[in-house]
């Protein structure tokens, strides 16, 4: 995808814009998306699958004064888009008026003119016997490490090439590309009669960003392996330390607590809580969406508010939360540039590149610091009720006693409140690594509740 | 209604030469089999918060999936235009998973049985706009009536309709008229300065609008919801550690889902990754427990009259009085296993390669009364709604989170509990099952299952069931 495939969109999205405001719309904002995805599957070192193929689509949502109506599109024909705009005219007029619905402020609306560097010829460029014999490599790498690794739910190498344009009635136009490449493998290793499988995955948005084959064909075999002949613990409460990989997750669900929209309508724990001590001191948790290179940067939000930097927790106090123009405007706030949708409808909230600031302790240091207490690797289906911050999960990791991390355990749960652990979220390790748009370091809770025998 | 007069012939002039010239075309590299999935679904939806109507929306996806396999490969690419010269693209990118002299595809095509259970009074498009802001305003208003308590609600309708047509290089062909329908209402309550507690409740399948003009209306599942929140503002912590679990009848059935149904999926044990790999005959579950996979119920929300690979689909016995009797197939692992497709190919979108998944996975009804059953326990746990689950199906572990709970003492629901997560392993939970009650019900259609990022409709269901030992985790250890 080039320049003037970029051009070509955003026209399209400034003539659909103006075809709304003919049909009766006060105003109008347009979004149009493309992208090319490819996929080359492994198993047992036979190719598996291989995937290959294009889409757009395009989503419009109009204002009737204050009645909004949306509608998209995978017709990108002058006819389809005629379509789609008349049906969102036509569906404004069966909403209510909603004082608070409009445009982001023309002030607010904007790109970021540094390279964020999004996208990498290189990727473009990659071919596809190259791309089977990274997922071959990594699969046989996981393959040859150990005796107990006999089996493989495959290895896949996948890239993707996307192109986003966006355009409003307020003089707003403006597109981008991305670029991203992942290669993954899930080992499966026996024991005893027992299976067990784990998995390692690496992507970027540059070709050279990703780990070597090698690295994560080894690196999900250890995974895989240190997961055997696990046992189940007693319950009880315990230290609870989340690795990279599971505090991302945890992280996750905090980004719903600070969201903007559940903040307003009092469906998070952390409503009224601006400016208040909500957490240990040892937590900064910061939301960029402006750091080069990474997947949750883009030049503007996704109703053109240009992205920025924004402290959410600092030390413990809660500075924002996260906000779009919507939910600024209902809170008496101003937006963080955190508008997010897909196509059509009206802007959500989310995340940029979310993550937990980097502590002075390593991982090591930390775990010799517990004399009993869970390391966890995997959570499955994590519940976190936002509301009330009661907490949930099923879990699997390695005990850890007197300082050392020692045999497996699985089918056990860990619970609490999130309210009481972001307090006790006492200890933060140094092990910031981004893979992805939520990222943290490995972390601790001083008690969790950990239900087993 | 012929072929002649189906959807993607009359609105799109697609003929059956044109879908034996495009499978050729897949086959041009000597693929053994190929497939074409053509997919025009138009959504609709509606959203009333602070009892606004905020949101309202439509669209249209288009589009064509052409799949080629060759032993355990499979070749898959899509176009989202309907043009000739896009379609054989979209072919010849599939067709070089192979690499030889072309097939011959079979020339001809003999249109597949299907059932035909959901058909429709009223199409969601010929639906005036006004009729669903109703359905929607309604909920808004029985749940802030519903009690003084309640402070937010939030109520939405979807619908959809989706056309597919489904032609195989073996000569079958197929095409279906998909409907889907699905209201929410969520509501927040709290007591005066206290900590608000949601409540969700929602419910539809593949219908249209009129069936939430009758029992099942908007104030049907607003009363639940507010019921729902106002429940939980009692609620005690959970408490952690193994204990006796009693299921109530319904939604709970997602049990079955993550503890058996994931592991039965044939792709997993075609490869011999899951739990439940090279166990067919032996016992997986006590004597009590009869669970099977059903399509082809009227009207649910996991139904299909022919799934997504073109096949009828059907009842299918997962276990039978307690022993392990068969996987679900779809083509691929069929043909690999030298079995035939239950009927269990199914894929998100057109975008998407078909796997084998579940429909309506639900238990048979067993003979005890469901009370006589709560009062056999003297001290555990009762689960009646679920927010979702998980599994691990390699380790056979797998997780699901009440929303719903009471404790059980000596013989009667005493406090609701706050949230709590249940774990238990596929191949073991089930054993403990010692009592099935006679109360078998399905859920109100309101599942997604998720699998490789694929999302798609599902039903659950069970009866009241009382499981001996299960490991509850909450917070009062």
């Amino acid at each position: 995808m080039n320049e003037p495939d970029l051009k070509q969109l955003e026209q399209i999205a400034s003539r659909a814009v103006a075809r709304a405001l003919d049909l009766g719309a006060t105003d109008a904002e347009c979004t149009l998306a493309e992208g090319e995805e490819f996929s080359a599957g492994v198993r047992m070192r036979e190719v598996e699958s291989l995937k290959q193929a294009g889409s757009r689509g395009a989503g419009i949502r109009v204002l009737a004064g204050r009645n909004t109506g949306s509608s998209r599109t995978s017709d990108l024909s002058e006819k389809g888009i005629e379509e789609m705009v008349r049906s969102a005219v036509d569906l404004a007029r069966v909403t209510t008026e909603d004082p608070h619905a409009g445009l982001p402020d023309p002030a607010d609306l904007g790109a970021i003119q540094a390279d964020l560097k999004l996208y990498d010829d290189a990727i473009e460029a990659m071919e596809t016997d190259w791309k089977i014999a990274q997922a071959r490599l990594a699969e046989e790498t996981a393959l040859s490490a150990d005796p107990r690794i006999s089996n493989s739910e495959g290895a896949s190498f996948d890239s993707y090439l996307g192109v986003r344009a966006f355009g409003n009635s307020r003089g707003f136009i403006g597109s981008y590309r991305t670029s991203s490449c992942g290669l993954s493998v899930v080992p499966v290793a026996k024991s005893n009669g027992h299976m067990e499988r784990d998995y390692w995955h690496t992507a970027s948005r540059r070709a050279s960003g990703i780990e070597s084959a090698e690295e994560v064909g080894r690196r999900a075999a250890a995974r895989t392996l240190r997961r055997l002949d696990a046992r189940k613990v007693a319950t009880q409460k315990a230290p609870v330390i989340f690795e990279p990989r599971t505090a991302r997750a945890l992280l996750g669900d905090l980004t719903d607590a600070v969201n903007g929209s559940a903040i307003y309508k009092h469906a998070s724990f952390l409503t009224g809580k601006l400016g208040e001590k909500i957490a240990s001191e040892a937590l900064t948790v910061i939301d960029d969406s402006t750091m080069p290179g990474l997947f949750g940067s883009t030049p503007f939000d996704d109703e053109g508010v240009t992205s920025r930097r924004t402290v959410v927790i600092d030390r413990g106090v809660l500075k924002s939360y996260l906000l779009n123009t919507y939910f600024a405007r209902k809170l008496g706030l101003k937006t963080t540039g955190n508008a997010a949708r897909g196509l059509s409808g009206n802007a959500g909230i989310g995340p940029g590149n979310f993550y937990i600031e980097a502590g002075e302790i390593t991982e090591g240091a930390m775990i010799a610091g517990v004399r009993q207490g869970l390391y966890v690797t995997e959570l499955i289906g994590a519940t976190a009720n936002n509301v009330t911050g009661d907490y949930s999960s099923g879990a699997a990791g390695l005990w850890i006693e007197n300082g050392e991390l020692t045999y497996a355990v699985s089918e056990i749960t860990i619970a609490g409140n999130l309210k009481q652990m972001l307090m006790d979220l006492n200890q933060v390790a140094s092990n910031l690594e981004f893979r992805g748009s939520i990222a943290s370091p490995t972390i601790m809770i001083q008690e969790m509740t950990i239900s087993g025998r | 209604m012929g072929f002649s007069q189906s959807f993607f012939a009359s609105r799109f002039g697609i003929t059956e030469r044109d879908l034996e010239s495009y499978l050729s075309e897949a086959l041009s590299a000597g693929g053994e089999y190929a497939d074409l999935y053509f997919e025009y679904l138009a959504t609709s939806s509606i959203g009333i918060d602070e009892g606004i109507v905020k949101s309202a929306s439509q669209g249209v996806e288009l589009g064509v999936g052409v799949r080629v396999l060759i032993g355990e490969r499979t070749g898959y690419a899509y176009s989202d235009d309907l043009s000739p010269d896009k379609i054989r693209k979209a072919a010849r990118v599939a067709a070089r998973i192979a690499k030889g002299p072309s097939s011959i595809v079979k020339t001809g095509f003999e249109e597949a049985r299907k059932h035909n259970l959901y058909p429709m009074l009223q199409s969601p498009h010929e639906t005036g706009l006004a009729e669903r802001v109703d359905l929607v305003k309604r909920a808004d208003s029985a749940a802030r009536a519903y009690d003084k308590r309640i402070f937010q609600v939030q109520a939405s309708y979807a619908d959809s309709v989706r056309e597919v047509l489904v032609a195989t290089s073996d000569g079958r062909l197929s095409f279906d008229r998909q409907p889907m329908a699905r209201l929410n209402v969520t509501v927040l309550a709290r007591e005066e300065g206290g900590v608000p507690q949601p409540g969700h409740a929602g419910g539809g399948g593949r219908v249209a609008l009129d069936f939430f003009l009758g029992e099942k209306s908007p104030e049907y599942f607003a009363r639940e919801a507010g019921r729902q929140a106002i429940v939980q503002l009692g609620a005690v912590e959970s408490p952690a550690g193994e204990m006796t679990v009693v299921l109530g009848p319904g939604w709970p059935g997602i049990l079955l889902h993550e503890a058996v149904g994931h592991g039965l999926e044939a792709d997993f044990n075609r490869k011999g990754v899951s739990a439940f790999s090279g166990r067919i005959g032996q016992q997986v579950a006590s004597p009590l427990c009869t669970v099977i996979d059903d399509g082809s119920i009227g009207s649910r929300r996991g139904s299909l009259n022919v799934d997504d690979e073109g096949t009828p689909t059907q009842r299918n016995v997962l276990i039978e009085n307690g022993v392990l009797r068969g996987y679900l197939q779809d083509q691929l692992a069929a043909r690999l296993m030298k079995s035939a497709s239950t009927g269990s190919g199914r894929r998100e979108s057109y975008q998407q390669i078909p796997m084998p998944r579940m429909t309506n996975t639900f238990m048979l009804a067993g003979e005890s009364d469901p009370g006589d059953i709560v009062r056999s326990v003297s001290r555990g746990v009762y689960c009646s709604a679920f927010g979702g689950g998980s599994v691990d199906i390699t380790s056979g572990n797998f997780v699901f989170s009440a929303t719903e709970s009471y404790l059980i003492e000596d013989g009667k629901l005493t406090r609701p509990l706050r949230g709590a997560s249940l774990i238990g392993n596929g191949p073991e939970a089930l054993k403990y099952v010692s009592m099935v009650g006679n109360d078998l019900k399905l859920d109100e259609g309101v599942g997604t299952c998720v699998k490789e990022g694929q999302n798609i409709p599902v039903g659950v269901g069970i009866p009241t069931v009382k499981i001996d030992r299960m490991t509850v985790g909450g917070t009062a250890a």
